[in-house]
């Protein structure tokens, strides 16, 4: 819908040519526009002025509205709140930048003039993982991006707490010096293409925990957009991942240590790109890896049937939020909504009881919720495993032991023990309960397989 | 991308001139196995191959000793392996069952015809009885006929909905419990993911059933849920030597009037692209999309379309009359657009807003009873 709207026209963006619009040479701008695959605004708005479409600030407002919408109806932001924004470079992230700095802005006018100023004012912050120690790129093309991105932070006036610029090799510094080699040791281990770039997706999340935790902050924000959402949907169904979807395609998502929120979840990404491109918000994409495996053939499959229906990405997004969400889906803690005027807080009290089914195991490295085999799985293991290893998989989604695990069962070992601790800790604590009869014991036992 | 279908298989690099099956060790293998890579002789696919069908039916219990069963018979690829498939594990594992061939003859010239040969030849070969119902008998109308009537597109949906109730009708003649048909790993995937594309999430739960129908008069269920479509392409060409008499008459038409170029949603052919790529990349992923379709959190509150009966003929429908009724009475009316899809506005504007109003009409009186939808 929203698509329909920017997109050049009343013809819904299906290139109807030059009969759509007033003036001719904006057609044929427009027209260009559409080939190339991209939307564009109308000059006489539909809603402003007596034309069809949106002209640059409608939709700027559309966007916005769209965000903020999401943000105050999901009670995404607590005034109290100190907000880490994910930041990679891109439009979607971009725009999430300049939507959140400016809700902040005008917080601060609006605290600013109340008499009682009873209510603080939520602080931003912002973390960009560099991943550039896995990039091919030569260091100096590296160093100038990385000086964009310090400078379109830096170039948003007033607000922005902190910016956090973390090696994406820090989430292994717990345990040890060389987070580096261990990063590429890890990776280099991973056969297959899509379980790598799926495997670098949870380090990165890791590494925004890991910023937020030290750092002090309440919630992660994520520019994730519908297409990109659309995109996950598709992708998750085809690596066998149907039942744990719903959780990563909803608002709210605090299964983490921090909370996520994603309120750019109804926003398309070719509108965000033309928001940035209207508004000449400068963004910054050297340092993205080429894609290729799963996810980029759903990428260019979702890319062709936007080409047959401009709306098709919204439908996808739509089918996933009809499955049931996971009670980690909603902020549920005590007096969590007590700063709500007290006509939106019934709204979020009503607790349905019905989730009782989760049953609070995640998946070690993805963090999916597990599904009735896996439990089943998990379960018997954890009465026969003989050694930490066995219990390590047991707590590995299926899809992760197909595609993140090493080949061969022998090199699980050596796998789980470079992963980060923060991980593998997750289970150690479950399992230190009852520990295992073999770990028990395994200071007496001559190793006779320990150098393969 | 080969590299890369290895590596989604987990297979270990094939070293040249070991290649003995990697099931059975003892003879050369013979061919790459579509689902899983393996290498492995011809002896051994047959095996795997008729040992997972009969692994599907028996731990989803399928039948019961004693159950009368019709095989959905088109003469093409799947229906035809299906039917020896089957007819050979009934024998073989004595599940007692009385099987039947059913085939609906849509009266497309040049195709059926074809088609329906084949099937004559497997009753003999199999010596299964075959069943024909024709449209022509059900409805007064042949495929073509309608063809003629509205032109080259949308008659896909006249021949699917008919087709529906015409394998319903021929079971019935036959007395049977249950139809089985030969829809594949393959179709079953694409289902899923169209239903994810237009957002149909009541299909969407029940797709990946591996028998549906069962609060119907006949259940309908599908052995090859977890069979790779090109596992069935491969059978009857290896079987040749073995099983001389499966015969194979591939018809293309039927592609055109299934899928092809005169669909209207043009995404369904994306979507067959998408996986036929997807199972190059990573041949588990169609078993995988099945898996995510059984394990959605589909919540027990979703609405589902109410099944009632159709008024006029009796056959279970949503609405007062049955789809079939209702594409029949605007083809014998003259108004052959009736029921078609979703009205664009475009050209025969009158009887397209007129169905509009119709269904809208429809939508608001559903609880009130007693607005017919279909008398003007």
């Amino acid at each position: 819908m929203a698509a329909g709207s920017a997109s050049a026209s009343s013809c819904g963006g299906t290139g109807c040519g030059s009969h759509c619009s007033s003036s001719s040479s904006a057609a044929a701008e427009d027209a260009t526009a559409e080939r190339l695959g991209r939307l564009s605004v109308s000059r006489e708005c539909g809603k402003c002025g007596g034309g069809v479409g949106l002209c640059g600030e409608c939709f700027r407002a559309h966007l916005f509205g769209k965000f903020k919408l999401a943000v105050t109806s999901n009670a995404m932001v607590r005034p109290t709140d100190s907000v880490l924004l994910a930041f990679s470079g891109g439009p979607a992230s971009r725009v999430a930048l300049q939507f959140i700095h400016e809700m902040r802005s005008k917080a601060i006018e609006s605290w600013d003039a109340s008499n009682s100023q009873a209510l603080p004012v939520f602080g931003v912050g912002v973390a960009f993982v560099d991943e550039s120690v896995l990039c091919s790129k030569p260091k100096q093309e590296i160093d100038m991006a990385i000086e964009d991105i310090k400078s379109i932070v830096s170039s948003l006036s007033v607000g922005i707490k902190a910016m956090h610029i973390t090696p994406l090799e820090d989430v292994f510094s717990m345990a040890s010096k060389d987070g580096e080699g261990r990063l590429r040791e890890v990776v280099d281990m991973i056969d297959d293409d899509t379980g790598r770039e799926d495997f670098l997706r949870c380090l990165r999340m890791l590494s925004l925990q890991k910023i937020a935790l030290e750092n002090g902050y309440a919630k992660i924000m994520l520019g994730s957009c519908a297409s990109a959402i659309a995109c996950h949907v598709l992708s998750a169904t085809v690596k066998g991942q149907g039942y744990s979807l719903p959780a990563d395609v909803q608002y709210v998502d605090t299964r983490w240590e921090i909370p996520v929120v994603v309120p750019l979840r109804d926003c398309l990404a070719r509108e965000l790109s033309l928001l940035c491109e209207l508004d000449s918000l400068k963004t910054q994409q050297h340092l993205d890896r080429p894609s290729n495996g799963i996810n980029s053939l759903v990428a260019s499959f979702v890319e062709r049937l936007w080409e047959e229906n401009p709306s098709r990405e919204h439908t996808i997004v739509r089918t996933a939020q009809k499955l049931k969400p996971f009670s980690f889906n909603k902020f549920s803690a005590d007096g969590y909504h007590d700063f709500l005027p007290s006509r939106l807080r019934p709204k979020f009290q009503n607790v349905d009881n019905d989730e009782s089914t989760f049953s609070g195991i995640l998946c070690l490295i993805c963090g999916s919720p597990f599904n009735e085999s896996e439990l089943r799985n998990l379960e018997s293991t954890k009465h026969k495993a003989q050694k930490k290893t066995d219990l390590y998989t047991a707590h590995c989604c299926q899809s992760c032991r197909f595609q993140i695990l090493p080949s061969g069962g022998n090199l699980y070992e050596h796998f789980f023990s470079l992963l980060p601790q923060f991980w593998t800790g997750r289970v150690d604590i479950v399992s230190a309960s009852h520990s295992l009869p073999r770990d028990q014991i395994a200071e007496y036992l001559l190793e006779d397989n320990d150098d393969s | 991308m080969d590299s890369s279908a290895v590596d989604g298989a987990r297979q270990p690099p094939a070293r040249a001139g070991s290649r003995l099956c990697t099931r059975c060790g003892e003879r050369k293998a013979a061919l790459k196995r579509p689902k899983t890579l393996e290498q492995i002789c011809r002896e051994c696919f047959y095996v795997v191959f008729e040992d997972e069908i009969h692994r599907t039916i028996v731990d989803n219990n399928l039948f019961k000793s004693g159950d009368r069963v019709a095989i959905g018979a088109s003469g093409g690829k799947d229906s035809t392996v299906l039917a020896y498939v089957l007819s050979e594990l009934n024998r073989r594992h004595k599940y007692g069952l009385d099987l039947f061939l059913l085939s609906v003859d849509e009266g497309i010239t040049g195709y059926r015809d074809d088609s329906l040969e084949t099937v004559k030849r497997n009753e003999i070969q199999y010596g299964l009885p075959l069943k024909i119902v024709s449209y022509k008998d059900l409805y007064g109308w042949t495929m073509d006929d309608i063809v003629k009537a509205i032109g080259l597109k949308n008659n896909c949906t006249f021949c699917g909905v008919f087709r529906r109730q015409a394998l319903d009708r021929g079971a019935a003649l036959l007395k049977v419990d249950k139809i089985v048909t030969g829809h594949n790993a393959d179709d079953i995937a694409e289902t899923v993911l169209l239903n994810i594309l237009r957002g149909d999430i009541a299909r969407l739960s029940r797709c990946t059933f591996i028998t549906t129908g069962e609060d119907g008069p006949i259940p309908r269920c599908k052995p090859f849920k977890y069979t790779y479509e090109k596992e069935i392409v491969i059978y009857p060409y290896y079987a040749i030597t073995h099983y001389s008499y499966i015969l194979m008459s591939l018809c293309s038409t039927h592609q055109v009037y299934s899928y092809g170029i005169y669909s209207p949603n043009a995404y369904r052919g994306f979507a067959r692209e998408f996986i036929k790529d997807l199972e190059r990349m990573r041949p588990r992923a169609i078993l995988d999309i099945i898996k995510s379709g059984e394990n959605f959190r589909i919540s027990t509150t979703t609405r589902m379309p109410e099944q009632g009966i159709c008024e006029r003929c009796g056959y279970i429908s949503s609405q007062k009359l049955c789809k079939a009724c209702v594409l029949l009475d605007g083809l014998n009316r003259g108004l052959p657009k009736l029921g078609i899809g979703r009205s664009k506005g475009m050209a025969g504007g009158d009887s397209d807003s007129e169905q509009q109003d119709k269904r809208s009409e429809r939508n608001r009186s559903s609880l009130q009873g007693k607005h017919g939808n279909i008398d003007f």
